[in-house]
């Protein structure tokens, strides 16, 4: 940066200050406006795929802070495993996202969502039927590439065209 | 007594604008202007608060409030009513009667510098024939009252705030009121509403010089951001008004606004033909100009970062006292030698000589013996 007398840089600084009052403010006006989330999001909740599960527990094992709870039976009929109780307390998760990658058979993805503020500490736990995916949870392409090519191209910033929507 | 009467007789003289069945009794005359003096100056703060949040998020690519009311026109009605229920605390060790009058002192005195400003033609509330130095004297007021909460909140942050305060107020109050005396020997009146119908031509094309020493002094002397060095929160937590609370702070907020509307308001009586104009009625271009001029005191501070107190002490010293003395000199030579000269050329020769000095001081001063380069 050079210095500049005789006023001169004092002009220019005041000309690029008035350039910017006819710009776009880029505030983004929160509950109303959202950014885009990446495709490849950790997003707060897991989505999980029953029929692809066996039962293994890689994904407890994995945990590092042990937020997931699952419990097994034998079916002696279909002669495999069947996931009694698939528990994730979101209270202790940090979504590292390491029980995704863990995770042998794929049965097991991040989600989107990261608005996950409870009024009680029992809703933060997620049990079997809410783990599961559905359209507003969709499982998102973090370390999954095969989802994640079918995801649309993205921009991560403000998708003006359809807050407007 | 007699200096008010007989201003007080010729504000009534004038009566262009007031009108021809105006009772002009003197209580009567009094009680109306207080009240619109009052309803004037606070509406335009609050004017002012919303307009500067804004405009200031607006040049650094922000939105601003605009939460509260329409387009958050209610913020600062909103932020009123917070700090009116906002705990009052005093220091423990504070000077309790210091620290409660210090408000007080540094507020009334702003409102008082508007018992001058003409809002148009003859209407004012004292048309005093020594109106401009009647704004001086009682705007340096304000001083005494911002050192009265430093010293009274016993708090080293706010001491020194005060003090940087008087310093910058002492030292650009030379200035400022060298380049009043060049507006006042064009208008050959120090009566604002006399220095307003002497504006054939805006003051500010006679006087460039004069009014860009006026312009910074004034900044100065109201702490606008190049010069907020009294509460430069980076430094001294928040000056003199770390330990005021709930409507004690409230009242210094106000004095900082209502010090920019003053500020403004004297800029466009001096410099800008106050509120003479065409087409538009005078009370409007009044408004209009005061916002322009408001407009760009905003724009500097949302531009130019904040000084040192040494460079603030030498840029007031070394360039701004000698530009002024200078600038009072070549006023009283053409007012003396061309009083019949074409005023185009007047204009001309003297956007020429401050472009001259200018550059010349720009080449001889420099703050900090030269450490600025970046």
């Amino acid at each position: 940066m050079r210095f500049e007398r005789y006023g001169i840089g004092i002009a220019k600084g005041m000309a690029l200050t008035l350039k910017h009052l006819f710009r776009r403010p880029i505030t983004t006006q929160y509950p109303e406006e959202r950014l885009v989330t990446s495709r490849r999001i950790r997003g707060n909740e897991l989505v999980w795929d029953r029929e692809k599960c066996t039962g293994c527990a890689t994904c407890a094992k994995s945990c590092p802070q042990g937020t997931i709870q699952i419990a097994t039976s034998v079916s002696a009929e279909e002669n495999k495993y069947v996931v009694e109780k698939f528990e994730v307390d979101t209270g202790y998760c940090i979504f590292c996202g390491l029980c995704v990658e863990a995770c042998p058979y794929e049965a097991l993805f991040m989600g989107y969502a990261y608005e996950r503020a409870k009024y009680r500490r029992g809703e933060l736990v997620l049990t079997k039927e809410e783990l599961l995916a559905s359209d507003e949870r969709k499982p998102s392409g973090y370390a999954r590439p095969k989802i994640e090519v079918t995801l649309p191209r993205q921009t991560l910033l403000l998708d003006r065209d359809k807050v407007r929507k | 007594m007699t200096v008010f009467d007989s201003g007080f007789g010729s504000s009534i003289g004038y009566g262009q604008t007031l009108p021809p069945d105006w009772p002009g009794g003197f209580w009567f005359h009094w009680g109306v202007f207080v009240v619109i003096i009052l309803v004037f100056v606070l509406a335009m703060v609050m004017g002012f608060i919303y307009l500067e949040r804004r405009g200031i998020g607006r040049f650094q690519v922000r939105l601003g409030p605009n939460r509260v009311g329409p387009f958050g026109v209610l913020q600062p009605v909103a932020d009123a009513l917070k700090v009116l229920i906002k705990e009052d605390i005093t220091p423990a060790k504070g000077d309790k009667l210091v620290h409660w009058l210090a408000p007080v002192v540094a507020f009334v005195p702003v409102v008082m510098i508007f018992a001058v400003v003409p809002f148009q033609g003859g209407a004012l509330l004292a048309d005093l024939n020594i109106g401009i130095l009647y704004v001086v004297a009682i705007s340096s007021v304000t001083t005494v009252g911002i050192f009265m909460a430093g010293w009274g909140s016993n708090n080293k942050y706010s001491l020194l705030g005060a003090m940087r305060q008087v310093a910058s107020v002492v030292s650009y109050e030379i200035p400022v009121v060298l380049s009043i005396i060049g507006v006042v020997l064009l208008a050959g009146s120090l009566s604002l509403s006399q220095i307003v119908l002497a504006q054939d031509i805006p003051f500010i094309l006679l006087q460039p010089l004069g009014f860009l020493l006026f312009f910074i002094g004034g900044c100065a002397e109201i702490n606008r951001t190049p010069f907020d060095l009294m509460e430069a929160d980076s430094e001294i937590v928040a000056g003199f008004h770390t330990e005021y609370s709930g409507m004690k702070f409230a009242l210094f907020y106000l004095v900082e606004y209502a010090e920019a509307l003053a500020i403004s308001a004297i800029i466009t009586t001096l410099f800008l033909g106050g509120w003479r104009g065409p087409v538009l009625p005078p009370f409007l271009w009044f408004l209009i100009k005061v916002l322009a001029v408001f407009f760009l005191i905003f724009w500097v501070r949302s531009t130019i970062p904040r000084i040192r107190v040494d460079q603030l002490m030498a840029f007031a010293w070394k360039c701004l006292l000698p530009l002024a003395l200078i600038n009072l000199l070549i006023t009283g030579i053409e007012v003396l030698v061309l009083p019949e000269a074409l005023p185009w050329t007047i204009i001309f020769l003297n956007l020429a000589i401050m472009a001259v000095l200018i550059a010349l001081w720009s080449k001889l001063f420099r703050l900090g013996g030269g450490r600025v380069e970046v």
